[in-house]
């Protein structure tokens, strides 16, 4: 056999392999500081709707209600109705079919998880992460019981709040966008009238225009 | 933006009517108007500029550039009344004002949630952990040793366009399409970093978290992640501002804005989404049976006439260029048409190169107008997959009007007799 027909399976093989990464890549592993479970930890604050993530602590509405008055009712009012743009927290059952939606924890969030990630992580506005955990089980109790979710005295820790059934719990599907069908679009001719049926002019929000600084 | 309330707050407005603004802004000086209608300028001025006699400040001047003087009206703007503070608020993007498919750092939209964060990158540390073979952190100098890509990518609030639900509300191109801005972004691909701390068989979900103050999460299918999504660091060829989230944010093409994560510190991986606040709460869509749409990631085929608009009138008969921008989180724009008829009928308008996926696409028609008659201008983009971009009416009739997300309907500027430009809606 020749040497280059040797050669040929060689040649072959070489040819099957994907493109080599160029050795002077970072090779895997090689960048990076490797963390211990515990300096994780201290990063990991998401929690799951199956409730993964939630720490030990527990509390109810009664306990959560005089952390509510003083740290939440500024803006969202002494029972979650909302100071002027911020969010209202109470009601709003029963009206995301009408023509006024209100969409609280109560009547739209689908997990009490959420209700509890979401104060830990920001809550409140401006003082991020200032709050015990025994202080957010005791307010996402608070909000819970406001929506009438849980009674007053239900204790909230890491094993009860992920049997908490929000009410809108089924209230959502997947996006099933485009919802059109895609047709071919007309060019000539394709309506015989035009009305004019909104004029933003006349609804008077627009920011004002500042003069040109000239 | 939160964008639930479509009505209230500032009084009427004081627009200036397109005469006056034209002789504000000193276009009409020395000027005068043809029979023809068209607005002819002086033809020399009498005097030597002082600019082309005295010296102009030295090098050392501007060490860090801004535009001229001259352009200072174009600036980001606010709507004051659309959220409860500036901190957890949304700012537009000036689009009747720029050109090409690059927008300027300095002008290109802000959405925070609990402010501008401003990190010092020396002490920055983005954590990977989860479903890896390895927990890790990096620091910059770690991120920039990985070979990076440049890519240019649109970025779109999902609630641009959201005040028009109910019907035309805001009047301008800036208020009603300005949630955009696109960007060549320099980064790392997901990929790229995933490789390098190894996946686990589950990994089906990353959960992307900002390190601001709202520790803003996303949920994202590990399947997008590992084929375009990229951790950038530099925007049009600096390092990202602070705005954007210096010194790292996430790049989601052709999704939800939100989803680009700014300030970006935490990478966990998961075999399940999170149902975080940003995906429950908001940025979920409801429709008028009660139930809501979830995980309404892409940004839905899209385009608009940036002048002539509200903000840019018509100053006398003569020829125009009908200039606009389209874009689709589906891919490449194919086509786009352009009406002056409210729909009627309908042109083609030439598209200007390139034309790049997931990115903003610019188009130019000529169109001549006669200086007294009104018209109704419309664009209407077509993408690769067949997509229509839908009319307000056509949305309404499948989603109400309470869902605030992705309004992508065909705008319609009214030009009236006077020249003036303004938002209105059609049927």
């Amino acid at each position: 056999m020749s040497r280059s027909l040797k050669l040929l399976p060689l040649a072959l093989a070489v040819l099957a392999l994907p493109a080599l990464a160029d050795p002077n890549l970072p090779k895997k592993g090689e960048l990076g500081t490797t963390l211990k479970p515990e300096e994780v930890a201290r990063w990991d604050i998401d929690v799951r709707p199956d409730g993964q993530g939630l720490p030990p602590g527990k509390g109810t509405a009664r306990e959560g209600e005089q952390v509510w008055m003083e740290q939440c009712a500024s803006c969202h009012g002494e029972f979650g109705e909302g100071v002027d743009r911020w969010p209202v927290l109470m009601g709003g059952k029963g009206s995301l079919a009408t023509d006024a939606p209100v969409k609280t924890p109560g009547s739209y969030w689908p997990y009490a998880s959420t209700v509890w990630d979401y104060i830990y992580r920001a809550m409140p506005f401006g003082n991020a992460q200032s709050l015990t955990h025994d202080q957010v089980y005791a307010l996402t109790a608070y909000i819970l019981n406001m929506d009438d979710v849980i009674p007053a005295d239900f204790v909230l820790d890491a094993k009860t709040l992920p049997t908490v059934k929000m009410p809108n719990a089924d209230g959502f599907v997947v996006d099933p966008r485009p919802e059109m069908k895609a047709a071919d679009p007309c060019m000539k001719n394709c309506k015989a009238e035009v009305t004019i049926t909104g004029h933003a002019r006349k609804i008077g929000v627009t920011p004002e225009e500042q003069a040109p600084m000239q | 933006m939160n964008g639930e309330k479509t009505t209230g707050g500032l009084g009427r407005r004081r627009f200036l009517t397109g005469s006056a603004k034209l002789a504000a802004t000193g276009l009409l000086a020395g000027g005068a108007v043809t029979a023809s209608g068209i607005v002819r300028a002086e033809g020399i001025p009498k005097e030597l500029p002082d600019h082309s006699r005295y010296l102009g400040p030295g090098v050392t001047d501007e060490p860090y550039g801004v535009p001229s003087q001259y352009e200072a009206h174009v600036i980001r703007r606010n709507v004051e009344w659309l959220t409860a503070s500036a901190e957890s608020s949304v700012n537009f993007t000036p689009l009747q004002d720029l050109h090409g498919i690059i927008t300027p750092n300095g002008v290109f939209f802000e959405r925070h949630h609990s402010g501008r964060a401003d990190i010092d990158p020396k002490t920055h540390r983005l954590v990977i952990h989860g479903l890896v073979d390895r927990e890790v952190s990096f620091t910059m100098e770690d991120l920039l040793r990985f070979r990076p890509v440049d890519r240019i990518f649109f970025t779109e609030c999902a609630a641009n366009g959201g005040m028009e639900w109910r019907g035309a509300q805001l009047n301008g191109v800036q208020f009603t399409r300005g949630m955009l801005g696109c960007a060549q972004w320099t980064g790392i691909p997901l990929k790229t970093l995933f490789d390098h701390v190894g996946l686990k068989p589950k990994a089906k979900w990353l959960l992307a978290e900002g390190g601001d103050a709202s520790a803003l999460t996303r949920s994202i299918p590990m399947e997008k992640a590992l084929d375009d999504c990229m951790v950038a660091f530099a925007q049009n060829g600096e390092m990202l501002r602070p705005g954007q989230g210096y010194p790292i944010r996430l790049v989601v093409p052709g999704w939800e804005g939100n989803m680009w994560v700014k300030w970006l510190r935490r990478l966990e991986v998961g075999d399940q989404p999170w149902y975080t606040r940003w995906e429950t709460s908001k940025y979920t869509d409801l429709m008028p049976s009660g139930k809501a749409y979830k995980f309404t990631w892409v940004q839905e085929a899209n385009s608009v006439i940036t002048s002539p608009s509200p903000e840019k009138p018509l100053n006398g008969a003569g020829p125009y260029i009908i200039r606009g921008l389209a874009w689709s989180g589906h891919g490449k724009v194919k086509r786009v048409d352009v009406s002056t008829d409210g729909g009627k009928n309908w042109v083609t308008a030439p598209l200007e190169e390139p034309v790049i996926s997931k990115a903003l696409v610019r188009f130019y028609l000529p169109w001549r107008w006669d200086g007294k008659s009104s018209a109704l201008l419309q664009s209407r983009v077509i993408d690769e997959t067949g997509y229509v971009q839908p009319t307000i009416a056509q949305l309404r009739e499948a989603r109400g009007v309470h869902s605030i997300y992705h309004n992508n309907s065909i705008m319609t500027w009214l030009v009236n007799p006077t020249g003036e430009v303004e938002n209105v809606q059609v049927a």
